[in-house]
């Protein structure tokens, strides 16, 4: 489970702006639903190597637009295998919700000093990326509460769990007791 | 503060007013899945929970790999069968089209509805003023088991069009231009809302081509303010229509207008949508293959347009020519009154109704090196097959008259 008391510590991949899910994850690769095979074609078409020289806990790290395009939840699946966390400019707003509900964290910062192979540290808890690399700290953009709560439970369906069917359950107990 | 029509449906959606900003657990009207992210939807159901919240407002419809083109894919459709009749819920197999044109013909969405499907052009279904909106399978999956799902109200750009389209000139070149003007994250999480006097005379079918590639510049859906036309067209399809929604005047809009006088045939080149010019600009371009069909472009009205165009005349030698209705519907239409003919004696490849070419996951792939042309919505690098292959966007009429030329061509000389 991801929380936001973790710290991330990985080897960054650098990606441009406007990185879409089409280059994430192809089309015809859909009808595979498990994100251990989805990931071996992970970003086949715009960097072949991606898929056999990532190693867990690396991160991406891009511009601006990051998952544009496809509603396909099989694009953060086929990143979260081996990718601990996303940090870009900005977002795409199906992928961003997509990588949150999956528990895949996503962050967004100024990226452009951060380099091919610099190696970070991010504390999700304090907001901060340090670039070991470069001996830099950089900022990032708070995310809403709700969203924190998403990715504090390790994604939607436990935050359901816990919350949304938990108090449903209990407003039924209620209106039960209330009927007898 | 007035509100604009998507701070309304989210209100209704919640019985209390809310406004842009504004994080909301709403109640979901329908929700549409499709062959490829339905399956994981129904993982993340049955992961919380053991039965669909409420099987009449979720519809299952096969069109990305109909009829199943592996064993991967008839595996997916089997399951999703077994699913819908199980749990009673209304599933269009691979006969009928694709999922955004059945959702609006059949008539299951109404004006100022909130619907979700799990798939990027589920905006489409703005056009009779729903706000709908494409979403993930997890997100699907839980709105599958609760009927709920968390929204944050998004602000609304207004695109105000006004003046009259010239002739060759489309809701698509329309609707490209705006893109390229506004660029690929332009709208990034907002409500794109289109009006003006253009968009107020365009039937229902151009106003799905506009709402549908709303998502090509990040919005959160597109929406046309629901009037008479949106009224006529529900009226043999379904019951109980209001289109009396609207955005007040007083509500927070960042409106840009437009001219329709002054658009001219564009094209999107590759690989990015919002790299839009002029036809003129690339005209003499050779082309290997064009598609005419998908949910922006492959209706009725798009089939005879190309058809205007094709009449009496051969595609060139040079060129493979797909065309794929958008739906059972759309291809019955189009053979009745001989538009299908006209571009099979054209020498046009017709397909039954389905996604085709569009996401690359099925047929009518392009091979390295090869030059696409389609009335599709996106030109991502590899979308249609290769990486190596280069996909520009553009009109129905472009399309048929490239086709025709054998190079990117200027439908108005046609």
């Amino acid at each position: 489970m991801t929380t936001l008391e973790g710290k991330i510590k990985g080897k960054a991949w650098k990606f441009g702006d406007n990185v879409d899910t089409d280059a994430i994850i192809p089309g015809k690769y859909l009808v595979i639903n498990q994100s251990k095979e989805l990931a071996k074609h992970a970003f086949e078409n715009v960097r072949p190597e991606f898929a056999t020289r990532v190693k867990k806990g690396d991160i991406i790290v891009a511009g601006e637009n990051f998952g544009s395009g496809s509603s396909r939840e099989h694009a953060p699946l086929a990143l979260k295998e081996n990718v601990s966390i996303i940090i870009a400019k900005s977002f795409a707003r199906i992928f961003f919700r997509n990588a949150i509900n999956i528990g895949l964290p996503v962050l967004e910062s100024d990226t452009t000093e951060i380099d091919e192979g610099d190696i970070l540290e991010v504390d999700l808890t304090k907001g901060i990326i340090f670039d070991k690399t470069k001996n830099k700290a950089f900022e990032v953009s708070e995310l809403p509460i709700f969203v924190r709560r998403i990715i504090e439970s390790g994604g939607l369906v436990n935050y359901v769990r816990e919350h949304v069917l938990q108090e449903e359950e209990q407003m039924q107990r209620w209106t039960e007791l209330e009927m007898e | 503060m007035g509100q604009t029509i998507s701070e309304k449906i989210f209100s209704k959606s919640v019985s209390r007013e809310v406004y842009a900003g504004e994080f909301v657990e709403a109640n979901i009207d329908m929700a549409m899945i499709h062959d490829i992210t339905g399956p994981l939807a129904v993982k993340t159901l049955f992961d919380l929970t053991d039965k669909v919240w409420d099987p009449d407002k979720v519809i299952v419809i096969f069109d990305h790999q109909v009829p199943a083109d592996s064993i991967a894919a008839a595996v997916n459709h089997r399951e999703l069968r077994k699913f819908a009749k199980k749990e009673g819920i209304l599933n269009y197999d691979v006969q009928e089209g694709i999922c955004h044109q059945v959702m609006v013909e059949k008539g299951h969405v109404l004006p100022g509805e909130l619907v979700i499907g799990a798939d990027s052009h589920t905006c489409t279904y703005g056009a009779v003023g729903a706000f709908a909106t494409g979403v993930g399978s997890t997100d699907m999956g839980v709105a599958l088991a609760t009927g709920k799902l968390w929204f944050k109200v998004p602000e609304t750009i207004r695109f105000e069009v006004n003046g009259k389209l010239g002739k060759r000139i489309y809701p698509k070149d329309l609707i490209l231009h705006i893109i390229g003007n506004v660029g690929v994250n332009g709208a990034t999480y907002r409500a794109c809302e289109f009006g003006g006097e253009t968009i107020e005379s365009m039937d229902i079918p151009a106003r799905m081509t506009m709402c549908n590639m709303a998502i090509e510049m990040g919005g959160k859906t597109g929406i046309v303010e629901p009037d008479e036309e949106t009224a006529a067209f529900l009226e043999q399809r379904a019951v109980g229509a209001d289109v009396a929604l609207h955005s007040d005047e007083d509500s927070k809009r960042d409106i840009r207008s437009y001219d329709a006088a002054k658009i001219v045939p564009v094209v999107a080149r590759p690989h990015q949508v919002d790299d839009v010019v002029p036809v003129t600009e690339v005209e003499g371009t050779k082309v290997d293959q064009v598609f005419i069909g998908s949910c922006t472009n492959g209706r009725y009205e798009d089939l005879k347009v190309a058809a205007e165009i094709a009449q009496d005349e051969k595609i060139s030698r040079e060129v493979r020519l797909i065309v794929i209705p958008a739906s059972r519907t759309e291809y019955k239409r189009a053979l009745k009154d001989g538009v299908i003919d006209i571009l099979t004696d054209a020498g046009a490849l017709v397909e039954a109704p389905c996604c085709g070419p569009c996401m690359g996951g099925s047929f009518g792939i392009l091979g390295p090196g090869e030059v696409g042309l389609t009335t599709s919505n996106r030109n991502f690098k590899g979308r249609q097959g290769s990486p190596d292959a280069y996909v520009y966007l553009c009109s129905p009429a472009t399309a048929a008259a490239s086709a025709i030329a054998g190079t990117i061509a200027d439908p108005r000389r046609f």
